[in-house]
């Protein structure tokens, strides 16, 4: 299947901005005080996020995990709002609530960033449920990692997912690691999505380093889920340039692996193939990087200039 | 005596038992390999001095963590999990509840469980509620597991020695804010008690009852109040389940006065069953209402000036101190 070439350019836009949304943030955790609590980036594997939601349609809804930014971002999150978030000010999409980890924007279907591992799935089971008890033509998105995939919320899930043909889509992002365990030492499966023969549904291996195979794997599983077949489970290929979070210093990764898979950067690899193809110019790219730029530059100035919340402000929103 | 982090001094405990005692196992995620480099924390060193056979890291699992823990302690092994933060307590606590809790009494006390639990808890580092949720009344209003929760890292050291000798489930909680304060630690075999309170300071005037990371603050409040003539006795339950009745009641029998003080939330919090047990047993020789002091009824939120918020300070003590002590 060919791509249109308006999807390989949103594709490449978010790509490019995910890349420098978190370039930002691993340059901001150096100074001490700016941002608080723990930062979790996902630089590597931005392809998972734009290429599946490239897919999906504004009334469809994602769910997502702590490695959430890509995932949002590609949703529509404003940059604007998300950084305030971050930096914990009142103009946040959560009023500061959340910070970094349980991202919520409910407004653009996205309303649940789950940072226990294996939450997700459930909640997705839920969100698909009620898509197709009212017979709403949309699909649930549910990211995991693959660690997550060995919590028993991860199996119960799935299991109630197909058995009731929920229109969800599972994406299970494989980066090789859940914290310091490398595949291998957390679990036997060579593949997360050979899992999916447990549940009765499909499971396929996508490059998850290639936007444009994510986006078309996910537009077969759209479908699927949408035609009432049922859902899928996708396992994105992929790799964790940084560590955990920005304080964990990698030991446990080996330098050549990092850089092994540095060189199949997913930002690089889009971008390449479209200049080559002929399918953005050298204009068209650079006037991208700089929109890019600027949205991630206007983000970071908004929330420096934003106020922190009151400290009576954390007695609200707790009941509606 | 050495000056250690209560993360070493736990470490140590753990080392010292290991040493001692070859039924004893560690599980849990990053309990060998861990995103962490730090040799302050723990678990740190334990695998490379224990090896894989004793220290075992797991997929990220939970239930399975706790039940591992249930099913080789109903065999004879000697447990000591962890589960990563205190809200995922919630994902071990079948395990814990249903099951480590109760199949001792269900056996008709044939069986033992001899397991620790240990739980990485406390609020303070930004990370929001999904890693900050102190939820020691719940563990607590569990008959069948014992719960303990340290101050200090002499504490840690001998509160941990213990609930591994001891042959029932223990839920030890453990502050991360506090694994990088020092204290004195007694060296090799420092044991202290599951069940008896502490005093921490004696006072004459008026009771504080506080637990875990909170009895720095107790401590904040009480040196500022002693330069205003009120002596503060400051009581560190250390073990909430069981519960030091008797020293909780010696001490507000003496001071008439009594402020409860924990950094988790407010409803249902374990400062409300240390009321109660005053209020049976004490009431009359209270000279004052009692006072609460706790993290508001909401979950910890992530931004630094609300977290600050929801964080018990020394000034809140303070102003319940002088509350009680207006009422003569
Ligand atoms: C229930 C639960 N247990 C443990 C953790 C701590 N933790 C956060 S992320 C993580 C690893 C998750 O690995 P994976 O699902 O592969 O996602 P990745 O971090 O690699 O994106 C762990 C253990 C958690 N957040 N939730």
């Amino acid at each position: 299947m060919t791509v249109p070439k308006g999807k390989l350019l949103e594709m490449l836009h978010f790509l490019l901005l995910s890349r420098r949304f978190e370039e930002a943030l691993t340059e901001l955790c150096q100074i001490e005080g700016k941002i608080p609590g723990m930062m979790i980036l996902c630089t590597g594997q931005e392809a998972v996020g734009a290429g599946v939601v490239a897919a999906l349609r504004p009334e469809d809804v994602i769910i997502t995990n702590h490695r959430s930014h890509a995932h949002l971002l590609a949703k529509g999150a404003d940059p604007k709002a998300l950084m305030a978030e971050i930096y914990g000010k009142r103009t946040g999409c959560n009023k500061g609530k959340s910070g970094t980890l349980h991202l919520a924007l409910p407004e653009i279907g996205a309303p649940c960033t789950s940072t226990v591992v294996g939450a997700g799935p459930p909640i997705a089971v839920g969100r698909a449920f009620a898509q197709q008890y009212r017979n709403e033509p949309a699909v649930t998105v549910c990211f995991t990692g693959d660690g997550a995939s060995d919590e028993g919320s991860f199996h119960e899930a799935l299991n109630l997912a197909s058995l009731w043909r929920l229109p969800a889509i599972f994406v299970c992002e494989n980066n090789l690691y859940a914290g310091a365990q490398r595949l291998e030492e957390h679990t036997r499966v060579e593949n997360i999505a050979d899992r999916a023969a447990g549940y009765g549904m499909p499971g396929v291996v996508v490059d998850g380093n290639d936007a444009p195979a994510l986006y078309t794997a996910t537009l077969d599983a759209r479908a699927r889920a949408a035609a009432g077949d049922g859902p899928t489970l996708i396992e994105c290929k992929t790799y964790r340039w940084r560590g955990h979070g920005e304080s964990d210093p990698q030991l446990y990764q080996p330098k050549e692996e990092i850089a092994a898979w540095r060189a199949l950067c997913p930002v690089a690899r889009l971008r390449d193939a479209m200049r080559a193809q002929g399918l953005i110019s050298a204009e068209e790219l650079s006037a991208m990087e700089t929109k890019v730029n600027a949205l991630v530059r206007e983000a970071i100035r908004f929330a420096e200039e934003s106020p922190y919340p009151e400290p009576l402000e954390a007695l609200e929103d707790l009941y509606a | 005596m050495p000056q250690l982090t209560m993360g070493q001094a736990l470490n140590q405990a753990l080392r010292e038992e290991m040493t001692r005692d070859d039924t004893i196992f560690i599980a849990g995620e990053g309990v060998g390999v861990s995103i962490h480099d730090n040799p302050m924390l723990p678990t740190a060193g334990l695998l490379k001095d224990f090896g894989p056979r004793r220290v075992r890291d797991t997929p990220v699992s939970e239930a399975a963590i706790a039940g591992l823990a249930v099913g080789a302690a109903e065999a004879g092994l000697k447990p000591v999990v962890e589960i990563m933060f205190n809200p995922f307590f919630t994902l071990a606590s079948d395990m814990i509840v249903n099951h480590a809790a109760k199949l001792r009494y269900l056996s008709g006390g044939k069986s033992t469980f001899p397991l620790v639990v240990r739980i990485k808890s406390g609020a303070g580092f930004g990370a929001g509620c999904q890693h900050s949720h102190n939820l020691e009344a719940w563990a607590a209003h569990c008959p069948g597991l014992k719960v303990v929760m340290p101050a200090t890292a002499a504490d840690a050291k001998g509160l941990l020695k213990s609930a591994i000798r001891d042959p029932n489930p223990v839920i030890f909680f453990e502050d991360m804010m506090l694994y990088f304060a020092p204290g004195p630690v007694p060296e090799g075999e420092h044991l202290v008690p599951i069940g008896p309170a502490d005093i921490k300071r004696p006072g004459k005037d008026v009771t504080v009852v506080t637990w875990s990371r909170m009895l720095g603050v107790a401590f904040q409040a009480a040196e500022q109040l002693a330069t205003e003539g009120i002596e503060v006795e400051i009581v560190d339950l250390r073990t909430l389940a069981p519960l030091d009745k008797a020293a909780i009641l010696a001490s507000v029998r003496k001071t008439g006065r009594l402020v409860v003080l924990h950094e988790a939330t407010r409803t249902g919090g374990f400062a409300g069953e240390v009321a109660a047990v005053v209020m049976e047993e004490a009431f009359e020789r209270l000279k004052a209402p009692l006072r609460r002091v706790t993290g508001p009824d909401i979950p910890v939120p992530a931004s630094p000036p609300l977290e600050r918020f929801y964080i018990p300070d020394a000034g809140q003590v303070v102003t319940a101190v002088k509350d009680l002590v207006s009422f003569g």
